[in-house]
C-alpha cells in the first residue's frame, strides 16, 4: 500500500467506506518511479548506491548492463536537460531507446496517452519514460500498461528524479558519501526553495524527499505563486515569505523560473518579484560564502536568478546536469531490473 | 384490475407518521390501503409480496439524475439509467437537461417523456432553464410546465447573469416550481478539477475554492430577498448537491429567514472526501467536488439537523473511456442510483444515528414535496403506488460489474452497504425484484 492509499484509507477509517481500489498503485509495475512518496529511504540509498556503482564501471561494461533492452520516451511537454540525459543514459547502458513526442506522432490526431502507451508496448517497450503536462499521468500510463514507467515530469506534481539528482548534488557538494543516505543524512541542513512553487513540480518532489532525509525545507515565494496550501506537502516543510531572512539559514538555494505556461490567467508583476526574490549577487554576498546555489533549469537570466549568479562559483547548475546523467542510469537500471 | 398486496413488513411512511406492521394494497396502480396485519387477510389478489424483515417505504425519488438520452447513449439511455433506479429502489426520477441536444423546448420534453423510450420507473425531467443552456435567454417556462416541466436549470452550467437568473425565478415563481442550480462560479473554477486545498497542492492540481460554490448561493439568496420585496411573488430556489460548510450556512440563515430554498446533498459528499482520489482515481471526480473532512461533517449535520432537504445522486453515467484518461481530462461524475440507500443507511442511520424514517424522509417524502409532487413520496390512500420493500439490516457489498446502468463509474465498487432492496413497485408495477 502507497502512503497516500494509506492515508487515505486512514481518513476513512471513520466511515469506513473508502474505496481506493481502482486506482491502488500496487498495480502498478515494480521498477515504476511515479512519485518520490512512493520511495523509502532505503529506496533512495539503494537508487544512489547503484549510481555510484554504475559511475565507477568503465564505459565498455556499463554499456553491456541494459544490451538488448528497448526504453520508450514519450514527450508530451518540451525537454532539454531530462529528455537527453535519459536518453544518453539508456544509450551508455546499452539499451535502444526510441522517442515518441507529442508532435510528430498519432498523439496529434487526438490518439489517447492509454492507446499510446498500448502501441509502445505492442512495438516492444519494456520501460516507458513518460513527461506530460497532466498531473498524475504517469499513475495512468503505468496502470493501463503494466510497464515500469519512470515519472519524467508530469504537470505540477512529480519530477522524481529531479529531486533525486538534486539530492546526489547536494551531497557532493557537502563533501559527503553520494553512495547512501539514512533519516539523518542531512540533518542540520537547510535547504530554501525559492519562486514559483505553486507550479513547480520539481519544488513538490524535493520538499518531499529532502525532509525524509533529516534536511529542513524553507519554502519562499508571494502568497500567488506560494499559497499556503504548501504545507500539504508534507512534515519537515515551512513558509517564509522574506527571501533575505530565508537565505540567511539556507546551506542550499533552490530558485525556479517563473512557469509563464501555468499562470492560467493572473498577472505576477515582475519587476516587484525581481524585487523581492530574484537571487543576485547583491543578495547572495549578504549570506555564508558556502550556500549552494541550484536551479532545475531552464533559467531565465535577469528574472529569478542573474547570469552573475549562474555561472559563479556557488552555482552547481551544471552538476545538477551531469548528476541528472548519473541517476537516471540507475533509474533504468532499476527500472528493467537489470543488474550492476 | 391489477393488484397487488405487500405482506408481513414494517411500514415506514413519514407523510403519516406510520412506522409499524402494515399490510399495503396496491389496486390498478394506486395504494388501495394501509392495513394493520391481518386486515386484508381475505382479499384475493393474484401477486404477493411477502415483506417479512423488511421495511415497506413510499418509493426512493431521486431529482437529479442525468440520463444521457438522447445524443450520449453511449453512457445511458432512459431504459438502462431507470432500470439501475428500479435496482436502487427509485420509483420516480427527474432527468437534468445536459442531453445532445439540451433539453430546452416541449418538443424535446415530449420526446423524452415519451413511452416509447421505455423508462422502467416515473421518469420526470426539469429542462433546460436558458436556450441551450447558454446561461442568455430563459425558455418557455409557461408551455414546459404545462408539458410536464417540475423545475428548470442549467444544471453543470450554473446561471451566473443576475438578470438571467432573476428572470428565471420570476418567471418559475409563477408557475409554482422551482429554479435549480448548480452553484458554482465558473470564473473561480476555470481549469480545475478537484477541491482547493493542501490535497490538491500536493497531487499539483488546481482546486476549486468553497467560496465558488458559496459565492453563487449567497449571489441567489440575495437575489430571493430582492425578488419578494420588489415583485410580491415568492420564488423557489433549490440548490442542487450542496458541498461545502460555507453554501450550508447561507441556506441555513435563508430557511431561518423565510426564504423558499431547499437543498440536495449526495451521498458521495456525506460519504467520502477528496482523500478518496488517491493516485488519481478519476472516478472519485466529479462537479462540485468532493471536499475536507470538515466540509463532509457539516453536510451530514446538515442532513441530521433539516438543512438539507432531500438527497439526490446526480447519478452521472460515463463511459469507461472517458474515465480512463489523465485525470483533468476526465470527465465529471459518478453513478449512484444503485447505492444511495446503501450508503444513506450506513453512514446516516447507523454511524450518525439518525432515524430509520428521516432517511426515508430525505430520500422519498421531501425530494416529491421540493418538486411539487403530491401523489408521490407517501402511501397515503390514493397516491401512486409506488414502493421500495428493502431490508434494512442487509449487510453486501456493491459490485459496478452487476449494476443495471450501462456505466461503471463509481468509487463505490466493492464498497460496504447496509439495506438492501428486495422489491420495486412503480404504479403498481414490480419493476424490480431480488
Amino acid at each position: 500500500m502507497t502512503e497516500r492509499a494509506k492515508r487515505a484509507a486512514t481518513k476513512g477509517a471513520g466511515v469506513g467506506l473508502l474505496s481506493v481500489t481502482p486506482a491502488d498503485s500496487s498495480a502498478v509495475a515494480a521498477g515504476s518511479l511515479l512519485t518520490v512518496e512512493h520511495l523509502s529511504v532505503a529506496d533512495v540509498a539503494g537508487i544512489l548506491a547503484m549510481t555510484a556503482r554504475l559511475e565507477r564501471m568503465d564505459a565498455a561494461e556499463r554499456a553491456r548492463v541494459l544490451l538488448g533492452r528497448t526504453v520508450a520516451l514519450l514527450f508530451y511537454e518540451s525537454s532539454t536537460r531530462t529528455r537527453t540525459s535519459f536518453e544518453l543514459a539508456a544509450k551508455s547502458l546499452g539499451a535502444t531507446t526510441t522517442l515518441v513526442s507529442d508532435k510528430s506522432s498519432s498523439i496529434e490526431k487526438g490518439e489517447s496517452l492509454k492507446d499510446t502507451g498500448l502501441t509502445l508496448r505492442a512495438l516492444g517497450a519494456e520501460a516507458i519514460i513518460l513527461r506530460h503536462p497532466s498531473s498524475g499521468a504517469a499513475f495512468l500510463l503505468a496502470r493501463v500498461t503494466g510497464l515500469p514507467v519512470l515519472n519524467a515530469g508530469d504537470g505540477m506534481h512529480q519530477h522524481p528524479s529531479q529531486a533525486l539528482l538534486d539530492l546526489r548534488t547536494i551531497l557532493l557538494r557537502l563533501g559527503r558519501d553520494a553512495s547512501t543516505v539514512d533519516a539523518k543524512t542531512l540533518d542540520g541542513i537547510t535547504v530554501v526553495i525559492t519562486g514559483d512553487i505553486l507550479h513547480s513540480r520539481v519544488a513538490r518532489s524535493n520538499a518531499m524527499l529532502l525532509p525524509r532525509l533529516g534536511a529542513r525545507v524553507v519554502l519562499c515565494g508571494p502568497p500567488e505563486l506560494l499559497p499556503e496550501s504548501a504545507l500539504g506537502i508534507g512534515a519537515g516543510v515551512e513558509i517564509e515569505r522574506d527571501f533575505d531572512r530565508a537565505l540567511r539559514r539556507a546551506d542550499v538555494v533552490m530558485m525556479l523560473r517563473i512557469q509563464k505556461e501555468r499562470l492560467a490567467g493572473f498577472d505576477l508583476d515582475l519587476a516587484e518579484f525581481i524585487a523581492r526574490y530574484q537571487l543576485s549577487a547583491e543578495r547572495l554576498k549578504t549570506v555564508s560564502a558556502k550556500t549552494i546555489v541550484m536551479h532545475p533549469g531552464p533559467i531565465i537570466r535577469g528574472l529569478e536568478i542573474t547570469g552573475e549568479v549562474a555561472d559563479g562559483p556557488q552555482s552547481a547548475i551544471e552538476d545538477q546536469v551531469s548528476q541528472g546523467l548519473a541517476i537516471r542510469r540507475a533509474l533504468l537500471v532499476r527500472a528493467l531490473g537489470g543488474k550492476a | 384490475m391489477s393488484e397487488l398486496l405487500i405482506l408481513g413488513g414494517r411500514v415506514v411512511d413519514p407523510a403519516s407518521g406510520t412506522d409499524g406492521p402494515r399490510d399495503v394494497l396496491l389496486r390498478d396502480g394506486r395504494v388501495a390501503a394501509v392495513e394493520l396485519p391481518g386486515a386484508l387477510a381475505d382479499v384475493a389478489v393474484a401477486e404477493r409480496i411477502d415483506a417479512a424483515g423488511c421495511v415497506v417505504a413510499p418509493g426512493l425519488i431521486d431529482i437529479h439524475v442525468h440520463l444521457r438520452e438522447p445524443g450520449q447513449t453511449h453512457k445511458e439511455t432512459i431504459a438502462t439509467g431507470t432500470a439501475a433506479a428500479a435496482a436502487g429502489g427509485f420509483t420516480t426520477v427527474v432527468a437534468m437537461p445536459n442531453t445532445t441536444p439540451v433539453n430546452d423546448s416541449v418538443k424535446s420534453l415530449r420526446w423524452m417523456m415519451d413511452a416509447a423510450r421505455g423508462p422502467v420507473v416515473k421518469l420526470l425531467a426539469m429542462p433546460a432553464a436558458t436556450f441551450g443552456s447558454l446561461g442568455s435567454e430563459i425558455t418557455d417556462f409557461h408551455e414546459l410546465v404545462k408539458a410536464g416541466a417540475v423545475g428548470f436549470t442549467d444544471d453543470g452550467k450554473p446561471v451566473l447573469e443576475d438578470e438571467v437568473m432573476r428572470a428565471a425565478l420570476v418567471a418559475a415563481a409563477g408557475l409554482g416550481v422551482p429554479v435549480s442550480q448548480h452553484a458554482e462560479d465558473t470564473r473561480l473554477t476555470t481549469g480545475c478539477s478537484m477541491n482547493a486545498g493542501r490535497v490538491a497542492f500536493r497531487l499539483g492540481l488546481r482546486g476549486m475554492p468553497v467560496e465558488a460554490e458559496a459565492r453563487i448561493v449567497e449571489r441567489d439568496l440575495r437575489l430571493l430577498r430582492e425578488i419578494e420585496a420588489a415583485d410580491r411573488v415568492r420564488p423557489h430556489l433549490h440548490v442542487q448537491h450542496v458541498s461545502t460548510s460555507r453554501a450550508l450556512h447561507a441556506i441555513q440563515r435563508a430557511k431561518a429567514e423565510g426564504l423558499h430554498v431547499t437543498c440536495e446533498a449526495t451521498p458521495h459528499h456525506f460519504t467520502l472526501t477528496e482523500e478518496a482520489i488517491g493516485d488519481y482515481d478519476t472516478n472519485a471526480k466529479m462537479n462540485p467536488p468532493l471536499r475536507a473532512e470538515a466540509d463532509r461533517r457539516a453536510v451530514v449535520e446538515a442532513l441530521l439537523d433539516g438543512t438539507v432537504d432531500c438527497i439526490a445522486t446526480d447519478h452521472a453515467p460515463h463511459a469507461s473511456w472517458e474515465k480512463e484518461v489523465e485525470f483533468e481530462r476526465a470527465a465529471n461524475g459518478i453513478t449512484g442510483l444503485e447505492t444511495a440507500l446503501g450508503l444513506a443507511l450506513r453512514v446516516l442511520h447507523r454511524e450518525h444515528g439518525m432515524e430509520l424514517a428521516r432517511v426515508i424522509s430525505l430520500m422519498s417524502t421531501r425530494p416529491a414535496e421540493v418538486i411539487g409532487l403530491k401523489e408521490r413520496g407517501n402511501l397515503r390512500v390514493g397516491s401512486h403506488a409506488d414502493v421500495v420493500v428493502f431490508d434494512a439490516a442487509a449487510e453486501w457489498k456493491f459490485a459496478a460489474s452487476e449494476s443495471r446502468s450501462k456505466s461503471k463509474n463509481t468509487p463505490f465498487d466493492g464498497a460496504a452497504m447496509l439495506g438492501r432492496v428486495r422489491a420495486t413497485v412503480c404504479e403498481g408495477r414490480v419493476v424490480y425484484r431480488a
